[in-house]
């Protein structure tokens, strides 16, 4: 909208031979105002944006593989809970239309994004994101308001607000319900603060999210995906009806013992890469550990010592 | 000696959860259907529900706090306190009964109760038999604090402000004496310390709470449970302390209650004793989450857990 009157006025200044002198001022200083407006940060993020899946494509709409937790800087903590999952969790009726927490779902398919402006003056109030991963909606609150106290409820979605650092959308969410690093029982506690970045391109935009979790996290996780902007594709539906896929006995939750996990060591085999660095750490997300992984044996190494 | 130091922390009085400055404590209020508020002090969470007939409180925290708890509940409504409910008989949920319960009346009538002269005196108490057998049975407390009204089945229904109220009697989850209230209209359930999202739950086995009675009462709240498409709203849960909740929570919950049961169960049939079992750290995953100070410490859960397993 702002863009087309700002257009309008180029053109009238450029012509303005035909304008009285007190008009072209004007003009000139409403041209000047709204580029001001405009130059204040503000990027326009509506639209329907692609998923560009050569990123991480493993991870991703395929999933991650069992036992594959490099370069997620967890603590030891947290990789016993993994140990712990099972994938037939999600085969329990509460658990199948679970849907993936804000700081995960856009990994998948595309995105919708609109703003909410107040109808009078045109401020922007909100930013909203649509996921096509079990249809979620997200609220980014654009008008300064305070995260709510921390008895109010948490939710998968977190409580948003965000704001214009130089062209960048910089969005802090609280208030997450517990969720997951990535949905092969890697969890992010319901205590993580989640730092994100919209930072639009052109036609790309991308999307940088950076997790604090004090409870399960030894340092901040960082993840990046790209969009690409269209005009021919819309967000599906994603309807989820829960039903009981196998009979158990009530209250039953699928896990492993401490110790008898053979999943675990599925990604290190199958991809004969050292244990230690199938099972991530700090240390698993930098370059240098390159070579500390050429030290380690391999599983096929260790079985031809067996 | 390190295991009778434990047993000594697990049975204590309820009124030794009173000592504490409460000078500094504001009494937070939160919204969480048209009528139904949840009130956030120092102790367990209070549950106000409003309408014409009056107001309905369930806990109570702490005796000091009672004037700013009426300060608040009188924000919400200028309707008489008719009706309080105790979840158990714990003095961080029952310490202002005699306060609150003196704020309010109780209808009185008919051919014996009119002919009572105290009889319409104070808000109806109501609780499980259990916690008022508590209470008496301890002689540190004020009897101005017992229930008025006891039930003793599984659970005690009524309608009060437009909707139906249900009592559910959990059994022997944080004490013999816990109830869940659920209310059907406004879709909103209040579990008492049967759940809650602060820390690891304490299980009073002085008073009949085990690790069985938490995992049934889990299972319980989330039958009654309906979530909306997305399972982020549909019935609310207010805990016994912690934030407002709905069934993702509960179930995060449910899963570390029955996941710590099975690893401590199994070590246990092993043969392994309670210390052997606290070195092989069978909750070091959820430690760093829920494991709090005194009472709700790793030791104190995996001793209660040990301790209160089936055979």
């Amino acid at each position: 909208m702002f863009s087309g009157i700002q257009t309008t006025f180029y053109y009238d200044v450029s012509g303005g031979k035909v304008m009285g002198k007190s008009i072209c001022r004007l003009s000139i200083l409403i041209l000047v105002s709204l580029l001001s407006f405009s130059a204040s940060a503000e990027k326009n993020l509506s639209g329907v944006w692609v998923g560009n899946y050569s990123e991480d494509y493993p991870d991703r709409l395929p999933g991650p593989e069992l036992g594959d937790y490099g370069g997620l800087p967890i603590s030891d903590a947290v990789r016993m809970r993994a140990e712990s999952w099972s994938a037939s969790l999600i085969a329990l009726p509460e658990y199948q239309c679970r849907v993936h927490p804000s700081d995960y779902a856009s990994s998948f398919a595309n995105i919708r994004i609109w703003e909410e402006r107040d109808p009078i003056s045109e401020e922007l109030v909100a930013i909203r994101i649509q996921h096509f991963a079990w249809q979620t909606r997200r609220t980014i609150w654009m008008d300064g308001r305070e995260h709510p106290p921390e008895y109010a409820r948490h939710t998968s979605m977190g409580f948003s607000t965000g704001e214009w650092v130089g062209h960048q959308l910089k969005i802090k969410t609280t208030h997450l319900k517990e969720g997951w690093l990535r949905r092969n029982g890697v969890t992010r506690s319901d205590q993580a603060t989640v730092t994100e970045y919209f930072i639009r391109h052109g036609d790309i935009l991308t999307w940088t999210v950076i997790i604090d979790d004090p409870v399960y996290l030894e340092e901040p996780f960082i993840r990046n995906r790209d969009y690409i902007y269209s005009i021919d594709d819309q967000v599906a539906s994603y309807p989820c009806d829960p039903v009981i896929e196998m009979v158990r006995e009530p209250g039953y939750i699928p896990h492993h013992l401490p110790g008898e996990n053979t999943d675990m060591l599925i990604y290190s085999q199958r991809h004969d890469i050292p244990l230690e660095g199938a099972m991530g750490g700090p240390m698993t997300m930098y370059p240098e550990y390159m070579e500390r992984l050429e030290e380690l044996p391999k599983p096929s190494e260790l079985d031809d010592e067996e | 000696m390190k295991k009778l130091i434990v047993l000594c922390c697990l049975f204590i009085s309820p009124m030794l959860f009173a000592q504490q400055n409460f000078d500094e404590v504001e009494i937070q209020t939160l919204k969480v259907r048209d009528n139904i508020f949840m009130l956030v002090g120092s102790g367990g969470n209070i549950t106000v529900q409003t309408g014409n007939e009056g107001v309905l409180i369930i806990d109570t925290q702490y005796a000091e706090l009672s004037e700013k708890i009426l300060s608040a509940i009188r924000k919400l409504s200028d309707k008489p306190i008719r009706h309080i409910i105790n979840t158990h008989h714990h003095g961080d949920h029952i310490g202002g009964n005699a306060n609150l319960r003196a704020a309010g009346f109780t209808p009185v009538g008919g051919n014996v109760g009119g002919d009572l002269s105290d009889a319409g005196e104070g808000a109806r108490i109501l609780a499980h038999e259990n916690v008022l057998l508590n209470l008496v049975s301890d002689e540190n407390v004020d009897p101005e604090m017992w229930p008025t009204l006891t039930y003793f089945n599984e659970k005690k229904d009524f309608w009060f402000n437009d909707e139906g109220i249900r009592v559910i009697h959990q059994p022997n989850a944080h004490t013999n004496g816990d109830s869940i209230v659920f209310f059907r209209k406004s879709d909103v359930i209040t579990t008492g310390d049967a759940y809650i999202t602060s820390y690891y739950p304490y299980i009073d086995m002085s008073s009949g709470g085990s690790i069985q009675g938490f995992i049934d009462a889990a299972n319980n709240i989330i039958d009654l449970i309906i979530p909306v498409y997305g399972q982020d709203g549909g019935t609310l849960v207010i805990p016994g302390h912690g934030r407002l909740s709905d069934i993702g929570d509960v179930i995060n919950w449910r899963e570390m209650l029955t996941i710590v049961r099975d690893r401590i169960k199994d070590l246990k049939d092993k043969g392994m004793s309670l210390e052997e079992v606290l070195a092989a750290e069978p909750t070091r995953d959820y430690d760093p989450r829920w494991a709090g100070q005194g009472i709700f410490s790793t030791e104190n859960f995996v001793t209660s857990v040990y301790m209160t397993l089936e055979d």
